[in-house]
């Protein structure tokens, strides 16, 4: 009885596709299915990496296809790590990466504290909260620009309204001082949000009988901030952190609406400085060089971060 | 059934015949590359006549000016077919030539008999020859361009302004002669209250990212002396490029930023700077001459309120103006090559360049513009030609983007930002350049 059962549910069972695709194995016809997106990576991603190393030896210059290619072993990367401008582009990078992560940290998890209460209408101001995130950086950037302008801008009439300084005098763009915190303003007033959903996910995670416990033992409101919510949401913050940090790292869009790298070089970041080499003064193996630093730089601190990032989950 | 499959036969035929017609004029139609502003409106009116003539079409492909190079300059290092025919910048001349993208044009203008030595020279060196001064041409001038200064004449004929001009400076308020009149015209128009409203000085070019602060402050330097190298032995720049007279010529240029612009106007070109004009902000507007005829028309600035003046001269004495324009090129990588080059013909006719100038392009045909009534044909028609006689361009080597870069980085952060001195400035441009020609193996 037993056996017939194991036969009728052996004949049911439909016999494997590879058998019937003569020669080819399981494993074989696995790799057929994902060899298009293998294919796909290697041509888009894979490839083009490697061939940028390769060009980063060079004096390569797309612009002159028919110029015999040199190779230079490592001199773009001397001449690049010797350069004070990268140096200077490296510092403004490493300046706005870190006051744009500190401001949107604080105040993204501040949000999602309050949001976090649960007051009535929470929905409608979570929304509301969000909208700068869902807008494109190109319309962003240009409307800030407009806010921004000394004459009309709605931005100087305010910070004018407030400190009795003349609007035409409040020029955030063309300043040097200010013009870096004008980026870091409108970069912390667009993703905010962002951090503010990720940290507010990092909140409803803990278990409400953790509070409760706590409530039992008498421990004050400051005590439960400190020793439940702020250690059980650090892994949620610091992964805020690590996007933000590569995000901004790479920042490109909004320095070029908003200043283009100026007055002068003051908010000329690294991407700026690359599309520059790349784009418009055509060193294509120089620049190559500069992308695989940036590359390597990023990279290296990423996987340092993950690490610290995993200790703190295994706490 | 017969009648109505014969019937079915002759539609189908006639279907295909016309499709066949069709496809051989869009076979035939050119695309013509070129940045996006007034005179290429104009162009493609003009166009038309060349349609009607020859049956050939016209497609056109118009790209704003900043990403005007990006654009073309990758198309034709992708060696794409996009462009029959392209208006290129007059920099790119020497990269154009030296790496094929444009077919040489003199075997096709002998044959044609069309001569350089009738267009206006400096166009012809500018826009046509590479290596420059040596008759090897890849270009046709197509639209004769300089930097030259509009001003409110309106403003500028006010009495009780004239009165408290002469008072203060001692001569006739009127267009300067030197930069030092232009400095003190900037200043004296500089926050003052007309019609109600706060004014300025001067609309300078600023920008950044792409030309505009090096053709600004090139247009001064030029006449305070500066030379990109030593007339004598090319590519020797210490010593021209930062010479005691280009530092002075810098200094004056950040104290007219400092002390004349607009609030803002720190990344400011052509379009701002019409902006600047047009909406009654600035007393004076430095911008290439292209954007004259637009302002002659505008209802609140334009007519009588405008008036225009030639780059002023230097202390020394010498007067230069910052070219601007570009030729027209047929692209070696086209098919159409031979369509293409029938409209540089067409292009070349007398004609056809009457009709140019008078749609608002520039010509740049000595029978046009030496035509006696050419002065009086357009009320900026004498500054333009005043302006053309007193041209010098930039480096047009195939290097000129990274020269452009060094020059655009060096002058904005001195001018705009106020880092280092005019020498440091100039300095640090002499570094740069020579380290762009030594990889290049020219020094």
């Amino acid at each position: 009885m037993l056996n017939r059962t194991a036969e009728n549910v052996a004949r049911a069972t439909p016999e494997p596709l590879a058998r019937k695709v003569r020669g080819i194995s399981d494993k074989g016809l696995a790799w057929l299915f994902i060899s298009p997106t293998i294919l796909l990576l290697l041509a888009i991603n894979i490839f083009p990496l490697f061939w940028a190393i390769y060009l980063s030896f060079t004096n390569y210059r797309a612009n002159r296809p028919n110029e015999v290619v040199k190779n230079l072993g490592f001199a773009n990367y001397q001449r690049i790590l010797g350069d004070q401008d990268i140096w200077i582009a490296m510092q403004t990078t490493a300046h706005f990466v870190f006051w744009t992560i500190l401001l949107q940290t604080l105040i993204g998890f501040t949000l999602a504290w309050l949001i976090d209460r649960k007051f009535r209408g929470h929905a409608f101001w979570t929304t509301l909260i969000l909208v700068p995130m869902m807008l494109s950086p190109a319309v962003v950037g240009n409307f800030w620009r407009f806010l921004y302008e000394p004459q009309i801008g709605l931005f100087s009439y305010v910070i004018s309204f407030v400190s009795g300084i003349p609007p035409t005098s409040i020029q955030m763009l063309s300043n040097v001082s200010l013009a870096p915190w004008s980026i870091i303003i409108v970069d912390t007033w667009m993703w905010t949000p962002y951090v503010m959903l990720i940290c507010l996910a990092g909140l409803r995670s803990i278990p409400e009988y953790i509070y409760e416990a706590a409530e039992v033992d008498r421990a004050s409101n400051w005590r439960q901030f400190w020793s439940i919510t702020l250690p059980m949401a650090l892994p949620f913050i610091m992964l805020a952190v690590l996007f933000r940090g590569i995000e901004n790292f790479k920042m490109f869009d909004m320095v070029n609406l908003l200043t283009g790298g100026g007055p002068g070089s003051t908010t000329e970041v690294a991407s700026i400085t690359l599309k520059r080499q790349a784009f418009e003064s055509w060193r294509t193996g120089y620049s190559s060089a500069f992308a695989i630093i940036l590359f390597v730089a990023v990279f290296g601190l990423a996987n340092i971060y993950v690490k610290a990032l995993n200790k703190v989950k295994q706490r | 059934m017969k009648s109505s499959l014969k019937l079915a036969l002759g539609l189908a035929s006639a279907i295909a015949a016309s499709t066949a017609v069709s496809n051989a004029a869009h076979a035939e139609d050119l695309t013509l590359c070129w940045a996006a502003w007034d005179p290429a409106n104009a162009l493609v009116e003009l166009s038309k006549d060349f349609t009607k003539e020859t049956g050939i079409g016209m497609k056109f492909e118009f790209v704003p000016w900043t990403n005007y190079a990006d654009r073309f300059l990758n198309e034709l290092n992708s060696h794409g077919k996009l462009c029959d025919l392209i208006i290129g910048d007059s920099q790119w001349i020497g990269g154009a030539a030296e790496n094929g993208h444009y077919v040489k044009l003199n075997d096709f203008f002998d044959k044609e008999k069309i001569s350089m030595d009738d267009f206006v020279p400096a166009t012809v060196v500018g826009y046509s020859e590479w290596p420059k001064n040596t008759p090897n041409y890849w270009a046709l001038p197509a639209m004769g361009d300089v930097v030259g200064w509009t001003y409110r004449k309106d403003w500028f004929s006010k009495p009780e302004l004239q009165k408290e001009f002469k008072e203060k400076y001692g001569w006739d308020l009127g267009p300067p002669a030197t930069f030092d009149q232009l400095k003190q015209i900037a200043e004296f128009f500089q926050k003052r209250q007309i019609d109600g409203k706060t004014v300025y000085g001067a609309s300078i070019y600023t920008e950044r990212g792409s030309e505009g602060i090096t053709m600004g402050a090139m247009d001064v330097l030029y006449s305070y002396g500066f030379q990109y190298e030593n007339p004598k032995k090319p590519y020797e720049m210490e010593g021209f490029v930062n010479s005691a007279d280009s530092v002075k010529g810098l200094e004056f240029y950040k104290a007219l930023y400092d002390c004349c612009t607009p609030p803002g106007a720190s990344n400011s070109y052509m379009g701002e700077g019409v902006d600047a004009f047009k909406s009654g902000q600035v007393a004076m507007h430095m911008n290439f001459a292209f954007t004259w005829p637009g302002l002659q028309k505008d209802e609140n600035v334009g007519g009588d309120k405008i008036g225009y003046f030639v780059n002023p001269k230097g202390p020394g004495g010498a007067q230069f103006a910052q070219l601007g324009g570009q030729g027209i090129s047929v692209v070696s990588y086209s098919d159409k090559q031979e369509s293409a080059l029938k409209y540089i013909k067409w292009f070349a006719n007398k004609d056809v360049q009457a009709k140019w100038w008078s749609l608002g392009g520039y010509s740049c045909l000595n029978s046009v513009v030496k035509d006696p009534k050419f002065p009086s044909s357009q009320p900026y028609a004498q500054a333009f030609l005043d302006s053309m006689a007193i041209v010098k361009d930039f480096w047009a080597e195939p290097s000129y983007a990274p020269l452009l870069q060094a020059s655009q980085k060096r002058f904005h952060d001195y001018v705009v930002a106020g880092q280092g001195s005019a020498k440091d400035a100039l300095d640090g441009l002499v570094k740069d350049w020579t380290q762009v020609f030594q990889d290049d193996g020219k020094m």
